[in-house]
C-alpha cells in the first residue's frame, strides 16, 4: 500500500495525472473550459474554490464517471477512457474503463457505503467480486484496512449504526482495498459535523504521508495549508491561480482568490 | 415547556433539566367530543344488521347448500388448483419481471428495446385476451420443431401433447404478470440513491454486478409491497383461466357444479368464501413482510439524521444473504430493530 509506484516504477517520470484542455459540458452549459495540469507522483493536490466552479466534476472526469467533452486527461501515462492507436482514438469498451477505474480510489462527499452490507463486506465487495481474490485474504486485508482508519471493533456494524466520520472513513478503506495508485476525494468531510470532520482529516493526512498521491476537493484551508504539496483555485470552470499552498493562501495574486479566500479563512 | 414552570422551583438557580420534566402532571381536559361519528357509527351497524338478519332467511342464498359445498371435495381440489396457479404464474413472474426491469435500465439500447417491446405486447393487451390466444396456440403451432429454419426439424414434437391446459394458464398468466412485475422491479431500481451506483463503479464493478450485489438487494424494500399487492391480484385474476379453456380451478369448479344443480347463487358464496380466506391469509403476510422491510429505514443515527442521506434514501439494512438472488421474497434476518420515524439519536 505504502509503496504507490507499485505498477510504475519504470514511468517514475511519467505524472501521476495529466490534463490538458479538459472540458466538459452539460448540455450547452460549459461546466470546465479547459482545465490543464499536472499531479506528480506522490504530491497531494487540493482543489479549491466556489462551488459550480467545476472542482468535483473534473474530480469525476479523472475517474471517467463523466466523460470529456474535450481535451486530454492521462493517469500515470494512460489515456482515460479511450485508447490511442495510429493517432485515433477508440471509445473504451465498459470492461476497460472499469479496469482502469480499478487503480483510482474515490470518496465521496456522501460516504456512499452500501448499506446492505457491513462495514467489512463494504470494505471486501470489490477485492471480492472484481479482483476475485481469496477470502480468507481480503478478510485480513479488509481488517487491516479497518485498523489503519481505527475502526477494527466496527467491523461488523452496518453503516447506519456509524456516525458520519465513522463512515466516511470506512468509504476511505473501501477505495483502499483496491490498492490504487491515486486517490480521488470529493469534498470528504463537507457533509460531516464539524466535531467528526478531524478523525477524517487525520486519516488522509496518514495517507499522504505514506507517499499515495491523492487529489482532494476541499474547503478545509487548514488541511491544504498543513498536508498538500500545491493548491488549485478553480473558478467557473478554469484554474484561477495554483501554487504552493502556503503562497496561495497567504499572498493570492487574484482578485478571485482574493475574494473567496477572504470569505473562507 | 409547560414544564418549566412546574419544576422550576425544585431546579433552584440551575435551569430545569429535561430529566425533571417527567414530573409533571399530564394535562387534565375535557376530550373533544364527536357526537355524530357515534350516530353514524349506530346507524350503519344497524342497517348491517337488518342485512345479516334479512340474508338469514332469504331462500335465495341457500345457507344449507352454501354449508354442503364449502367442504365439497370438488371444491376444495379446486382451491388448491387455484393456490398452485397463483404460486406458479408468481414465481415466473417475478423472475421475467426483474429479469424486464433490469433490461430496461441496461445501457445496451437492442436490450432495452426488446423489454419496452414486451411490456408493450402485454401490457397492451387484455389478460383475458391473452389466455385466449394461449388456449389457441395449438391451432396456431401445431408443433413444436426445434431446428434451423426451412429444413427438417432435429426435434418435433405436438404442441396439445407439451403443453396441456394447466401449463397454458400458467404461461399466460406469468407473461402477463411479468409486464407489471417489471415495472414494479424497475421503480424499485430507480428508487435507489444513484451515489450507490457511482460508488460500485468507481470501485471498478461491472454493470450486472452492481446490479445484482448493490442496486436489486437495496430496491427490495421498495418492491416487496407492490409485489404482495400483485400475489392478491393474481390470485383473484386466476378465475379468468377459464378462457384457456382451463376448468379446474375454484370459479370455474363451483360454475360447473352450479350448472348440474341449478343453483349458482350458494356456490358463488362458497368461491368467494374461499378467496376471501386466502387473500386475507396473503393479506396478513404482506403486513408482516412490508413491517420487516421498512425496519433499519431511518434507523439509529449515532451521528446526526443527515448524512444518513448521504448513504441513500434508503438506508434499510439488509444482510448480504441472498442478495445476488432477485427472486427472494422471503425477508432477510436484519439485526438492528426499529421503526420508521424514529430517527435521530437517543
Amino acid at each position: 500500500m505504502s509503496d504507490t509506484t507499485a505498477g510504475g516504477v519504470a514511468s517514475a517520470d511519467v505524472p501521476m495525472v495529466l490534463a490538458e484542455q479538459v472540458t466538459k459540458s452539460f448540455g450547452s452549459h460549459e461546466v470546465l473550459k479547459g482545465i490543464t495540469l499536472e499531479v506528480k507522483r506522490g504530491e497531494v493536490m487540493c482543489l479549491v474554490g466556489p462551488s459550480g466552479s467545476g472542482k468535483s466534476t473534473f474530480l469525476r472526469c479523472i475517474n471517467h464517471l463523466e466523460v470529456l467533452s474535450a481535451g486530454r486527461l492521462s493517469v500515470d501515462g494512460e489515456l482515460i477512457g479511450y485508447r490511442e492507436s495510429n493517432g485515433k482514438l477508440y471509445e473504451m469498451a465498459p470492461k476497460e474503463a472499469a479496469k482502469q477505474r480499478r487503480d483510482i480510489g474515490m470518496v465521496f462527499q456522501r460516504f456512499n457505503l452500501f448499506p446492505h452490507m457491513t462495514a467489512l463486506q463494504n470494505v471486501m465487495e470489490a477485492p471480492l467480486r472484481v479482483k476475485g481474490l481469496p477470502k480468507a485474504q481480503v478478510e485480513s486485508t479488509a481488517r487491516e484496512l479497518l485498523a489503519r482508519v481505527g475502526l477494527a471493533d466496527r467491523a461488523d456494524y452496518y453503516p447506519a449504526h456509524l456516525s458520519g466520520g465513522q463512515q466516511q472513513r470506512v468509504a476511505i478503506a473501501r477505495a483502499l482495498a483496491m490498492e490504487p495508485k491515486l486517490m480521488l476525494f470529493d469534498e470528504p468531510t463537507s457533509a460531516l459535523d464539524p466535531e467528526l470532520v478531524g478523525e477524517v482529516l487525520d486519516v488522509m493526512k496518514g495517507l499522504a504521508k505514506e507517499g499515495m498521491t491523492m487529489i482532494v476537493v476541499t474547503h478545509e484551508m487548514g488541511f491544504a495549508r498543513e498536508v498538500a504539496d500545491s493548491l488549485v483555485f478553480m473558478d467557473a470552470g478554469v484554474v484561477v491561480e495554483s501554487g504552493l499552498p502556503s503562497e496561495v493562501l497567504a499572498n493570492p495574486r487574484h482578485a478571485r482568490t482574493q475574494a473567496f479566500l477572504s470569505k473562507v479563512l | 415547556m409547560s414544564a418549566t414552570n412546574v419544576n422550576g422551583a425544585a431546579a433552584g438557580s440551575t435551569p430545569p433539566l429535561r430529566e425533571a420534566a417527567s414530573t409533571s402532571e399530564p394535562i387534565k381536559a375535557i376530550r373533544l367530543r364527536h357526537p355524530w361519528r357515534v350516530v353514524f357509527a349506530v346507524l350503519l351497524v344497524a342497517i348491517f344488521a337488518i342485512f345479516v338478519i334479512d340474508a338469514a332467511f332469504r331462500p335465495a342464498y341457500d345457507w344449507p347448500s352454501v354449508g354442503k359445498y364449502l367442504f365439497d371435495r370438488r371444491i376444495s381440489m379446486a382451491a388448491l388448483v387455484t393456490l398452485e396457479l397463483t404460486v406458479f404464474s408468481m414465481v415466473i413472474a417475478i423472475i421475467l419481471g426483474v429479469i424486464l426491469a433490469v433490461m430496461r435500465l441496461s445501457p445496451n439500447p437492442v436490450v432495452k428495446a426488446v423489454a419496452w417491446f414486451y411490456l408493450w405486447i402485454f401490457r397492451g393487451t387484455p389478460v383475458y385476451v391473452q389466455l385466449t390466444i394461449w388456449g389457441l396456440i395449438s391451432l396456431i403451432y401445431t408443433s413444436i420443431d426445434i431446428g434451423l429454419p426451412f429444413m427438417t426439424p432435429w426435434v418435433s414434437f405436438s404442441t396439445n401433447a407439451a403443453l396441456n391446459t394447466f401449463t397454458l394458464a400458467v404461461i399466460g398468466l406469468a407473461l402477463n404478470e411479468a409486464a407489471y412485475m417489471a415495472e414494479i422491479v424497475r421503480a424499485g431500481l430507480l428508487a435507489v440513491d444513484k451515489g450507490q451506483e457511482e460508488a460500485s463503479v468507481a470501485l471498478g464493478m461491472s454493470w450486472s454486478q452492481t446490479m445484482t450485489r448493490v442496486i436489486l438487494p437495496q430496491s427490495m424494500r421498495v418492491i416487496i409491497p407492490p409485489t404482495g399487492n400483485e400475489v392478491i391480484s393474481m390470485l383473484k385474476t386466476t378465475s379468468l383461466v377459464t378462457a384457456v379453456p382451463f376448468s379446474l380451478e375454484l370459479f370455474t369448479r363451483s360454475r360447473d357444479i352450479s350448472a348440474e344443480t341449478f343453483n349458482p347463487i350458494p356456490l358463488l358464496i362458497v368461491a368467494s368464501i374461499w378467496y376471501l380466506f386466502f387473500t386475507s391469509i396473503l393479506m396478513v403476510g404482506q403486513y408482516f413482510l412490508e413491517k420487516r422491510f421498512s425496519r433499519g429505514v431511518g434507523d439509529r443515527q449515532a451521528d446526526k439524521p443527515e448524512p444518513g442521506a448521504g448513504t441513500g434514501a434508503i438506508t434499510g439494512v439488509m444482510p448480504v444473504v441472498g442478495a445476488g438472488q432477485p427472486t427472494v421474497i422471503v425477508p432477510p434476518k436484519q439485526n438492528n430493530p426499529g421503526t420508521p420515524g424514529d430517527g435521530g439519536a437517543r
